[in-house]
C-alpha cells in the first residue's frame, strides 16, 4: 500500500514536467504579445520593447524556461504580468469561490445522480428508465453556458429568486451562499449528473441481475437492503471511476460558468490570463489544474479499497 | 411578499444561518468597459486606468466642455510676455491621500515623469528649457521658444493624462510602474479591498478641496456624494446587463449596442451618451510595404471605402453614430471639413482610376480581421468588400484583438507575419488636434503603426506646436488634415458613441465628459 502511494505520488512529477513544457511551449507559440497588450492602445513601438525587456520576454525560450522552472521549483511561481502582484496570491484569492463551486456541483450530482440512475435501473424499461435517459441525453447535449444563461432568465431576471451573479464566501453567512450558489451549481451540474446516472444505471443493472442479489433476495431481504447493500454497492467501483474523470470535465465547465455567472474563482482567472496573455498566471493555473486532477484520481484509486475489499496494491 | 428569497432569507437569519450582509448605502456598484489592471496612468495608455488615474489624481489644469483649458489644482497661470515662463500658483488646502499637502515640487517631479511617457507631453518637453517649485505653492515652466500647446497638454483629457502625484511615488523611472496609488483627487483607492479581476474599491476623500465652479468635463468643482464607488469586474456583457436590470449594480459605464434593446424598455434604466465626442474609427495604413507604400494606392482605398458603410454596419442604430468629414473630429476647436469629404462616400471609379495610375499589379492587401470586440468585428468584412469594389485584392486575416495588437507592432513584410492595414478606434478626445492624434505623426520609424514618414507633413505640424494664436493653429489644423488626405496616413472611418445605462431610480447626477467620471453622482433617495 505505501509502496503503491509511493510509486503514484512519484509518478506525478514526469506527468507535471511534461505539462510544465508543454503549457510553456504552447503559451509562447500562440500568437500574441503580452508587451504589446500590457503596453495599451496608444504605446509606441518603443514603448513596448521596453516592456518586453523588463518582462524578459526578450531572453532566448530556453533561458525564460530555466529561469520559469527553477522559481517553481522554489515554490515561487513568479509575478503576474499584469497586476504587479504574485501569482500564488491572486490564485490564493480565487481558490474559495472554484472549490464551493466544485463542491456543490459535486454534491448535487451525487445526491441527484445515483438515486436517479438506481431508480432507473430498477425500473427498467418503465416510464420512470425512459424519463432518467431522455435527460440524460438533453443534459449532455445542453451546452453549459445556454443552460447557465437559462437559469439567470427565469429564476433570477424573471422570478428574481436567486441573484444573476457573485460569489459570497460561506463566512458570510450560509444563506447569501447558497443563494449564489444555487444556479451557477446546478447549471454545472446537469451533464454531470447527466453521465453519472447513465453509468449509475448501467452498473446496477448489471449487478441486479447477478447470482448473490438473487441470493440476497431468496434470502427474504427488504428490496430496500437488496438495492442499496447488494447491488449499489457493488455497482460502485464504476461509479466513482466516473465521478473521478468526471472532474475532468467539471474543470473545464468552470471556466464558462464562472464567466456566466461572474464568479471570481480560477476560472475566470484563467480566462482573463488566456485572453491577455499573462504567461505565468496561466501557467501556474494549469499546472495547479493538473496537480488536482492527478490528486483526485489518486484519491479514487484509494477509494476501491474502501469499495472493495478483493482490490489490493 | 413577492419574492421567495426573502422569505427564505429571513428564515435563514432566524435560524442563525445567515449574517445579515452590511449594506453600504451610499454606494454606487458600476461595470466599467474593463477589468483594472495595471495602476500607473502614466506607465500605460490603458484607457480603464486613465478612470482610475481620475478617480484618485487631479490635474494642474483641465480642460472643459467647450474645449478651453482652465485651471484645475492652479489657482493662477500667468504667462510673461514673451510666452517663455509660465508661472502656476496652487489652490490653497490641496493634500495627498497620505495626509501631506500638495507642493510645487510634486507637481514639478509629475510632470516630468509624464513627459518622458506621453506623446504630448515628449513634444512639451522638447520646448521646456526648465521646471522648478520656487516656494511650496508655485511652479515655473521656462520654455527655450514660444510652444502653442502647453495648455492643452497640461490639460490633456485622455490617455496620458498629466495627473499629479507625490514628488516620492513620480520619482520613479518613467519606464517602470509605480505600485502605490496616492493622489489629491477625489476619491482614495483602497489597496486593501483591490481583488483583481473582481472589484476595484474607490473611498471619498473627506479633505478634497473642489473647486467652486460648476463641473464641465475636467474641470471644475468634483463634488462627491458617495462614500464609496466599488468597480465591480464582470466580463460577460450579457451578465452585466442581467445584472443592472435586477438591480444587483447601479450603472454599466458602456453597453454593448445589441444588448440595448434588454434595457430600452425599462423606466427605471436610463441610457445616456455620456461622453458626446464619442470615438473615431480608423483605417490604418502600413506605409512600409507594398502595396501602400504608395500614396496614390493609398489614396486609391480612400476612394474606395465610406463612413457610412463601416458605422451602420458595427453600430447599427443611427442614434449612436454620425459619418464627419473632419479628421479632427466635429464639433471641437480644430475640425474641419477641407478634403474630408472623400470618406464620405465610394468613389469605386476614382479607385480603380488611381490603382490604374499606380501599375498597382494585384499584390494582395493583408487586412487583420479583429474577431472579438464587438465594436470593431463588423469593420474589416467591410472594408474587404469595399476595397475589392475598388479593384483590390484582399487577403482578410482574422484574429483577436490582442493578437492584433501584438502584429500591429511587427514592421516585417506581410508574408513574414507583418500587415498591410487594420482598423481600430479612438477616443475622440485623444484625436482632436495634430500632435494628440497619433495618426498624423508622419516620422517614420517613431510614428505610431504604421509608421508614414512624410517631411512636409511633419513640419506642418511643428509649425502648429510652435503657434500661440488659436485662429493661426485652425488654418494649420487644415493645412495638416488636407496633407494628411493627401499623403493617405489614414483613413478617418465614422465616429460613434457608447451609451452608458443606470438604474434612475437608484443613481443619478452623471456629467459629460470624455472618460466616465463619479464625482457629482449620487444615489437617489426613495
Amino acid at each position: 500500500m505505501l509502496g503503491f502511494l509511493a510509486r503514484r505520488v512519484a509518478a506525478t512529477v514526469p506527468v507535471l514536467l511534461f505539462v510544465a513544457v508543454f503549457v510553456f511551449l504552447l503559451l509562447r507559440l500562440t500568437p500574441g504579445d503580452p508587451a504589446a497588450i500590457v503596453a495599451g492602445d496608444n504605446a509606441s513601438t518603443e514603448q513596448i520593447e521596453e516592456i518586453r525587456a523588463q518582462l524578459g520576454l526578450d531572453e532566448p525560450l530556453l533561458e525564460q524556461f530555466g529561469l520559469w522552472s527553477a522559481k517553481v521549483l522554489r515554490g515561487d511561481f513568479g509575478e503576474s504580468f499584469f497586476f504587479k502582484q504574485p501569482v500564488a496570491s491572486l490564485i490564493g484569492q480565487r481558490i474559495e469561490p472554484t472549490l464551493s463551486l466544485a463542491l456543490v456541483t459535486l454534491f448535487i450530482t451525487v445526491v441527484v445522480a445515483v438515486p436517479l440512475g438506481t431508480l432507473a435501473a430498477y425500473y427498467h424499461r418503465s416510464w420512470l428508465d425512459r424519463l432518467v435517459m431522455g435527460f440524460s441525453v438533453a443534459g449532455f447535449s445542453v451546452p453549459v453556458f445556454v443552460l447557465g444563461y437559462l437559469l439567470i432568465y427565469v429564476f433570477a431576471v424573471e422570478l428574481r429568486w436567486f441573484p444573476v451573479q457573485g460569489f459570497a464566501s460561506i463566512r458570510e453567512g450560509l444563506w447569501p451562499f447558497l443563494e449564489r450558489m444555487v444556479l451557477p451549481a446546478s447549471a454545472l451540474s446537469v451533464i454531470y449528473v447527466a453521465l453519472i446516472a447513465r453509468i449509475t444505471r448501467a452498473s446496477v443493472l448489471e449487478v441486479l441481475g447477478e447470482d448473490h442479489v438473487r441470493t440476497a433476495r431468496g434470502k427474504g431481504l427488504p428490496e430496500r437492503t437488496v438495492v442499496i447493500n447488494h447491488a449499489l454497492r457493488n455497482a460502485a467501483v464504476p461509479i466513482v471511476t466516473v465521478i473521478g474523470v468526471g472532474l475532468a470535465l467539471l474543470i473545464g465547465g468552470v471556466v464558462v460558468t464562472e464567466s456566466v455567472f461572474n464568479i471570481p474563482g480560477l476560472g475566470r482567472l484563467t480566462v482573463d490570463a488566456v485572453l491577455a496573455r499573462d504567461y505565468p498566471t496561466i501557467q501556474a493555473v494549469i499546472l495547479l489544474f493538473s496537480f488536482a486532477y492527478v490528486l483526485i484520481n489518486l484519491m479514487i484509486d484509494l477509494t476501491y479499497l474502501v469499495l472493495d475489499p478483493r482490490i489490493r496494491y | 411578499m413577492r419574492s421567495p428569497t426573502r422569505a427564505l432569507t429571513t428564515l435563514a437569519l432566524a435560524l442563525g444561518l445567515a449574517s445579515p450582509a452590511v449594506a453600504d448605502e451610499n454606494m454606487l456598484r458600476v461595470v466599467m468597459h474593463s477589468d483594472l489592471k495595471i495602476i500607473d496612468p502614466i506607465w500605460t495608455t490603458a484607457y480603464i486606468t486613465r478612470d482610475h488615474g481620475y478617480m484618485v489624481y487631479d490635474t494642474l489644469l483641465a480642460l472643459d466642455a467647450d474645449g478651453v483649458v482652465q485651471p484645475q489644482m492652479a489657482e493662477s497661470w500667468e504667462v510673461s510676455d514673451d510666452g517663455l515662463t509660465h508661472s502656476f500658483t496652487l489652490r490653497d488646502g490641496l493634500t495627498f491621500h497620505d495626509g501631506a499637502p500638495v507642493t510645487g515640487a510634486d507637481v514639478v517631479a509629475s510632470l516630468g515623469r509624464w513627459g518622458k511617457r506621453d506623446t504630448m507631453g515628449q513634444q512639451l518637453m522638447q520646448f521646456v528649457e526648465g521646471m522648478e517649485a520656487p516656494d511650496e505653492q508655485s511652479v515655473t515652466i521656462t520654455l527655450a521658444e514660444p510652444y502653442g500647446l502647453l495648455g492643452q497638454s497640461l490639460a490633456k483629457p485622455s490617455s496620458n493624462v498629466p495627473f499629479i502625484m507625490p514628488a516620492g511615488i513620480a520619482a520613479t523611472p518613467a519606464d517602470e510602474q509605480i505600485d502605490e496609488a496616492i493622489g489629491s483627487g477625489p476619491f482614495v483607492f483602497d489597496a486593501d479591498a483591490w481583488e483583481p479581476g473582481n472589484k476595484v474599491v474607490y473611498r471619498k476623500f473627506a479633505d478634497y478641496q473642489p473647486r467652486d465652479e460648476p463641473p464641465s468635463w475636467t474641470a471644475g468643482g468634483k463634488l462627491v456624494n458617495v462614500d464609496v464607488v466599488e468597480w465591480v469586474s464582470m466580463p460577460d456583457a450579457q451578465t452585466a446587463v442581467n445584472a443592472l436590470i435586477t438591480g444587483e449594480i447601479d450603472v454599466i459605464e458602456q453597453v454593448a449596442h445589441d444588448l440595448l434593446p434588454l434595457v430600452e424598455g425599462d423606466p427605471s434604466i436610463e441610457v445616456r451618451i455620456a461622453n458626446p465626442l464619442g470615438y473615431q474609427y480608423m483605417f490604418r495604413f502600413n506605409h512600409l510595404h507594398p502595396p501602400f507604400d504608395d500614396a496614390t494606392v493609398r489614396r486609391a482605398a480612400v476612394a474606395a471605402l465610406n463612413q457610412e458603410d463601416f458605422v451602420s454596419a458595427t453600430i447599427g442604430n443611427p442614434a449612436f453614430y454620425r459619418v464627419c468629414a473632419a479628421m479632427f473630429i466635429c464639433d471641437t476647436p480644430f475640425a474641419t471639413d477641407a478634403g474630408g469629404a472623400i470618406a464620405l462616400a465610394s468613389d469605386f471609379d476614382a479607385s480603380k482610376a488611381l490603382l490604374e495610375e499606380a501599375d498597382y499589379d494585384g499584390t494582395p492587401v493583408v487586412l487583420m480581421h479583429s474577431t472579438d470586440l464587438q465594436v470593431l468585428t463588423n469593420l474589416a468584412p467591410v472594408a474587404k468588400s469595399l476595397l475589392e469594389r475598388g479593384g483590390f485584392t484582399v487577403d482578410m486575416q482574422s484574429m483577436d484583438w490582442q493578437t492584433l495588437v501584438s502584429r500591429r507592432a511587427k514592421q516585417e513584410p506581410p508574408e513574414d507575419g507583418g500587415w498591410n492595414a487594420f482598423l481600430t478606434a479612438w477616443v475622440a478626445a485623444d484625436v482632436m488636434n495634430p500632435i494628440a492624434a497619433a495618426g498624423f505623426n508622419a516620422s517614420g520609424e517613431d510614428a505610431w503603426f504604421g509608421w508614414p514618414e512624410d517631411a512636409e507633413l511633419e513640419a506642418l505640424r511643428d509649425r502648429f506646436a510652435r503657434e500661440t494664436d488659436l485662429d493661426a493653429q485652425r488654418a494649420l489644423a487644415e493645412q495638416i488634415q488636407l496633407r494628411a488626405l493627401e499623403v493617405a496616413t489614414h483613413m478617418h472611418a465614422g465616429q460613434y458613441f457608447v451609451p452608458m445605462a443606470f438604474r434612475n431610480d437608484q443613481v443619478g447626477g452623471f456629467i459629460d465628459g470624455p472618460a466616465t467620471f463619479f464625482w457629482q453622482a449620487a444615489r437617489v433617495d426613495d
